[in-house]
């Protein structure tokens, strides 16, 4: 295989990149390598986009989440086979559709899958507001309790307090 | 038809004037949030008369925001190509949202609403991109800012989110914040002294990755680097950009000391390296865009070490947007391919060098 770069020697390094959410690969020559700052593959790598689809796939993730690969999301139709050709989501309710799956898949890509930043509170008739934000942050905060993270807790009981 | 570049405020490159913190080895900063909307489906896979909904939705409640009340509107599907490549070299809409990418084509619904610095991309791959770029090192400035622009629009719309998995995104990758920071960095001292794989292999250990001048997937040209949180989730937005901002200032740290070994071992190599570099913008009759960055990366050096006292990073940094191939061809008016763009890029290089020399000598006395 040839180099990317030069189109001269034989590529040694080959880099897989996440590019708009598809995978990439760039092949480059030693030579090229190092004058891109590049040692070896490993040093660089990124995560590679096949590394947390295969965990979708029939692996072990996939058979303990017990969401078969033809399931669809209720709401726009799309499945996790969607998912792994893709690598997009086909609306927010696929979050829910395939909740199991995304923990594990969120889990070993940012190493949580607990929100701890921004609550958002959404935009709502007024009348429903804060019965609706008050009951989304109970249900935040027992969430809290469970995993131990009391900062936050604390912090959601301030903001619980000032809607009661 | 052909884009009114005056409607986009300081043409979207406040920046230019290397007015923030850190400006001599930071160009910019660049803070993002990704948001969409409920009940819809995420771009991608949403019908054409959806997307334009969307467009509707995002562009009525912008104008209502403080920040984009007098913002532009770009409908990329209104612009020629040209255009659109001059917005994704100014890195105001991303490639997908330009339609540049290989088999792309601009996707039905796609804009951009922009005051300049602050903006937000419609119809990418999530609803919204908003965005703000900043001069220098400005993480909590540029996120101030798009915290703001995220309450006043968040207010109007109704965003997806999940108690436990945070902003509802397209790709898993940017769920939970929806926020990423980068930093577009300059770092020739790592570079020539060999130590850049080092720090760059150091990022990936602590969550950052690097990328070249125009984002993820493209090559790093004239050594200039763009720094970036790698996870979106499980950390909040202050913790994500204190730990960027920690790194980028260690790194600074390894640029400045990586420059003072250069000139303590080895002055007379880098000088003759920079005033080579300084000489070839000056006089070259034709430039190609690789050769130009890498010189423009050698000059920009000399100013650091105060080699060239005659010529201001504000110059350079205008070098760095208009020296590129949709920009030299904006400048000429037409399209242009080899071997007239090295050429009219070299004029436009010698045009703009001379000038900053004329300004500091005094336009009486002649160039060398
Ligand atoms: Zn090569
Ligand atoms: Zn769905």
């Amino acid at each position: 295989m040839q180099c990317d770069n030069c189109h001269e020697r034989s590529a040694a390094v080959h880099l897989t990149q996440i590019v708009n959410n598809s995978v990439t690969t760039v092949h480059l020559c030693e030579e090229c390598a190092a004058e891109k700052g590049v040692q070896t593959a490993a040093s660089v790598a990124k995560f590679p986009l096949s590394d947390f689809l295969a965990t979708l796939g029939k692996g072990e993730g996939g058979a303990e989440a017990g969401v078969s690969d033809t399931e669809r999301c209720a709401f726009c139709h799309a499945s996790m086979q969607d998912f792994r050709e893709s690598g997009r989501l086909g609306c927010p309710h696929c979050y829910e559709s395939f909740a199991p799956h995304l923990r594990n898949l969120l889990r070993r890509l940012h190493g949580s899958s607990q929100h701890v930043g921004e609550v958002y509170l959404s935009p709502l008739p007024p009348g429903d507001n804060p019965r609706r934000q008050l009951l989304d942050l109970r249900e935040q905060l027992k969430r809290a309790v469970d995993t131990e993270d009391f900062e936050l807790a604390a912090e959601l009981r301030d903001q619980i307090r000032v809607l009661e | 038809m052909s884009m009114d570049f005056t409607l986009l405020p300081d043409g979207g490159m406040t920046w230019l004037d290397a007015s923030g913190p850190e400006s001599h080895i930071v160009l910019s900063t660049r803070v993002r949030l990704a948001r969409n909307l409920q009940g819809l489906s995420f771009t991608v896979r949403s019908p054409d008369g959806e997307r334009e909904t969307v467009l509707d939705m995002v562009s009525a409640a912008g104008r209502l925001t403080r920040q984009l009340a007098g913002g532009a509107m770009f409908r990329m599907d209104a612009l020629d190509r040209l255009d659109r490549q001059v917005l994704h070299e100014r890195h105001l809409v991303s490639k997908e949202l330009a339609g540049l990418e290989r088999e792309g084509q601009v996707r039905s619904g796609a804009a951009l609403l922009t005051n300049g610095d602050a903006g937000v991309m419609i119809n990418e791959e999530d609803h919204l991109r908003l965005q703000c770029l900043k001069s220098g090192l400005a993480l909590s400035t540029a996120y101030t800012e798009l915290e703001r622009l995220d309450a006043d629009l968040g207010n109007r719309l109704p965003f997806a989110f999940h108690t436990e998995f945070g902003y509802l995104t397209a790709c898993p990758t940017n769920a939970g914040t929806g926020l990423r920071a980068s930093v577009l960095i300059h770092l020739p001292g790592l570079v020539l002294t060999k130590e850049i794989a080092k720090v760059l292999q150091g990022l990936s250990q602590v969550g950052l990755t690097f990328r070249g001048l125009y984002g993820e997937g493209s090559e790093v040209v004239g050594n200039f680097f763009q720094l970036s949180n790698q996870t979106t989730l499980g950390k909040s937005e202050e913790d994500l950009l204190d730990h960027l901002g920690k790194i980028v200032r260690q790194v600074i740290e390894y640029e400045e000391r990586a420059r003072e070994v250069l000139v303590r071992d080895a002055p007379a190599v880098i000088a003759d390296k920079v005033w080579r570099a300084y000489g070839l913008l000056r006089y070259a009759r034709s430039l190609s865009f690789e050769e130009t960055m890498n010189l423009l990366s050698g000059v920009r050096l000399g100013v650091g070490l105060n080699l060239i006292p005659e010529l201001s990073v504000y110059t350079l940094n205008k070098l760095l947007v208009f020296t590129q191939p949709a920009h030299v061809a904006q400048t000429e008016g037409r399209a242009m391919t080899d071997p007239d763009l090295p050429v009219s890029r070299a004029t436009y290089v010698r045009r703009m060098l001379d000038d900053d020399a004329a300004r500091v000598r005094g336009p009486q006395e002649p160039t060398p």
